[in-house]
């Protein structure tokens, strides 16, 4: 496998496009990418397109069809909440293996308000009565369990949805920019707990894209470029609760491990993160399963402003999931933006200082775990 | 036509999920777990070989306790159009070694009222009929009786 690089990203704001066709979206996001790796849609040798509700309707073409009907391969990708990241694999892996040079990667998704309350669940007929398969009851279960091993507090969670939110005021992509204190977040309704409102990630429409090129096509462009350290993705292997009780955490310590030791860092040596903060409950999970803090700590991490921005290791600067938006498709390719644009220096006001190596990260109940490293 | 209206008259009871026995001639109602002949990890339902030891050494089915104790839980406040809220969604560890999803009744949904590893117990209940008139029979736990 040889090196591959990220030469241009773009992406939407997220928010709610009712009139819009989602291949319209797609197709902003992927014209964006390309201007901002000065390349044109006649260079790209390859489409992978993520989209999670209309993974029967061929999306990638129908990007094709707005921007420029090449003929080239299209590789429709469907793989939970980490399908953006999946298709963002696919394009990295045509050019890693060395039949492709240039490969677009898209993701987008639109959701209405269906949202995540019913997606991708037929449960009609068992819900409430054989417990719940809904997401924020799931990761609420997961989120008690931390409460459990740990004695962490609802106040813990919520913390980090006060960070995300006050992230998200600083991107201008983000659906809501909107700041909200401790209180706020604990006396707003309660979803599933320990999740309230606040703590639950919004629906939405969105669209980001990206272009990875092999060493020879950036060593010819004036674009800064970053390198791709690695791309992981697992999916969960046999636990004791998994059956019940999707287990989030080992397929994603398991993707972490790999991560590491093939791009060569270590948690320690990352600068920023953007990880999958479905629910508030996750990413709290999610700091001790990508070892940013060691094991049962990551309530007092989260005491301490680990993670805040201009604090030891930033978490989702971009305002996460939790206020950016989580357009399911979309997220994993918007994530990646979000890296990229920091390793080039040009995340404006909420620029992470000086930033070298990022890890985007991204799970997918079912389940599928992404983590993609970056380095410049 | 006439047996079928007979029948009719007469509601049968269908258990919600294959995996829960209704008994006969006034035994309890409880779970089935099929079990790997190989390593014994247990599953709701059929595997053609073990997701845990990836042997295809046949299943077994067994039954399993209908008293367990809670690990975890959340509280929806907020579900899908028609479904009564709030409830209590846990996952009860099952002493055999397994786990099952399922909704706690008997108790407030209160999170000072559902301490960790709380002994529950099973109970059925019949939660609507069928298009054919059958009463659809559920699982449920509740906090067990103290013995
Ligand atoms: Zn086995």
């Amino acid at each position: 496998m040889r090196d591959v690089y990220v030469l241009g990203v773009g992406m939407i704001k997220f928010g709610r496009y009712p009139e819009r066709d989602v291949a319209e979206l797609a197709a902003e996001a992927a014209m964006l990418a390309l201007k901002d790796a000065d390349l044109t849609i006649d260079d790209v040798q390859l489409l992978a397109s993520g989209n999670l509700f209309q993974a029967h309707a061929m999306v990638g073409q129908r990007i094709l069809q707005q921007i420029g009907q090449t003929g080239i391969p299209v590789i429709n990708v469907a793989n939970a909440c980490a399908t953006g990241s999946t298709a963002f694999r696919e394009a990295y892996l045509a050019v890693a293996s060395g039949e492709y040079d240039i490969a677009l990667a898209v993701g987008s998704e639109q959701m209405g308000k269906a949202g995540l309350l019913g997606a991708g669940e037929r449960r009609e007929s068992v819900e409430g009565i054989l417990g719940s398969g809904l997401m924020p009851a799931v990761f609420g279960q997961a989120g008690v369990e931390h409460m459990r091993k740990y004695g962490t507090k609802i106040e813990h969670f919520a913390k980090i949805s006060v960070k995300n939110h006050k992230h998200s005021v600083k991107n201008p992509l983000s659906q809501y920019q909107v700041e909200v204190t401790l209180e706020d977040v604990l006396k707003a309704r309660m979803v599933a707990y320990p999740n309230t409102l606040y703590m639950c990630c919004p629906t939405g429409d969105g669209a980001a894209a990206a272009v990875v090129v092999s060493e020879e096509v950036k060593k010819k462009s004036n674009r800064k470029a970053v390198k791709v350290a690695c791309s992981v993705l697992t999916s969960d292997p046999w636990t004791e609760r998994d059956l019940t009780l999707p287990d989030v955490n080992t397929l994603t310590r398991n993707a972490a491990q790999k991560a590491y030791e093939k791009a060569g860092v270590g948690p320690k040596d990352l600068d920023l993160i953007e990880l999958h903060d479905c629910f508030a409950t996750a990413e709290l999970l999610h700091y001790e399963n990508l070892g940013l803090c060691p094991e049962g700590e990551a309530a007092r991490a989260v005491d301490e402003g680990w993670f805040e921005w201009g604090g030891r290791q930033p978490v989702n600067v971009s305002g996460g999931l939790l206020s950016k938006g989580h357009p399911l498709g979309a997220t994993g390719v918007a994530n990646i933006y979000e890296i990229v644009t920091h390793l080039r220096g040009e995340a404006g006001e909420r620029q992470v200082e000086g930033a070298k190596v990022g890890l985007a990260h991204v799970i997918g109940l079912g389940s599928a775990c992404t983590i993609h490293i970056f380095t410049v | 036509m006439t047996n079928e209206t007979a029948e009719r008259s007469q509601p049968r009871q269908r258990p919600i999920v294959p995996f829960l026995r209704l008994g006969e001639g006034g035994e309890k109602p409880y779970l089935v777990a099929r079990k790997c002949k190989n390593c014994g990890a247990l599953y709701w339902g059929n595997r053609v070989a073990c997701a845990r030891c990836r042997q295809q050494s046949g299943f077994e089915e067994v039954r399993v306790s209908d008293r367990g104790t809670l690990w975890t839980y959340s509280i929806v406040h907020q579900s899908m159009p028609g479904i009564p809220v709030p409830y209590v969604a846990a996952i009860v560890d099952l002493p055999e070694g397994i786990s099952v999803r399922c909704t706690l009744v008997d108790v407030e949904p209160d999170p000072a009222k559902l301490p960790f590893g709380m002994p529950v117990e099973m109970v059925t209940r019949k939660v609507r009929e069928d298009k054919d008139g059958n009463e659809v029979i559920a699982f449920f736990f509740r906090p067990a009786a103290t013995s």
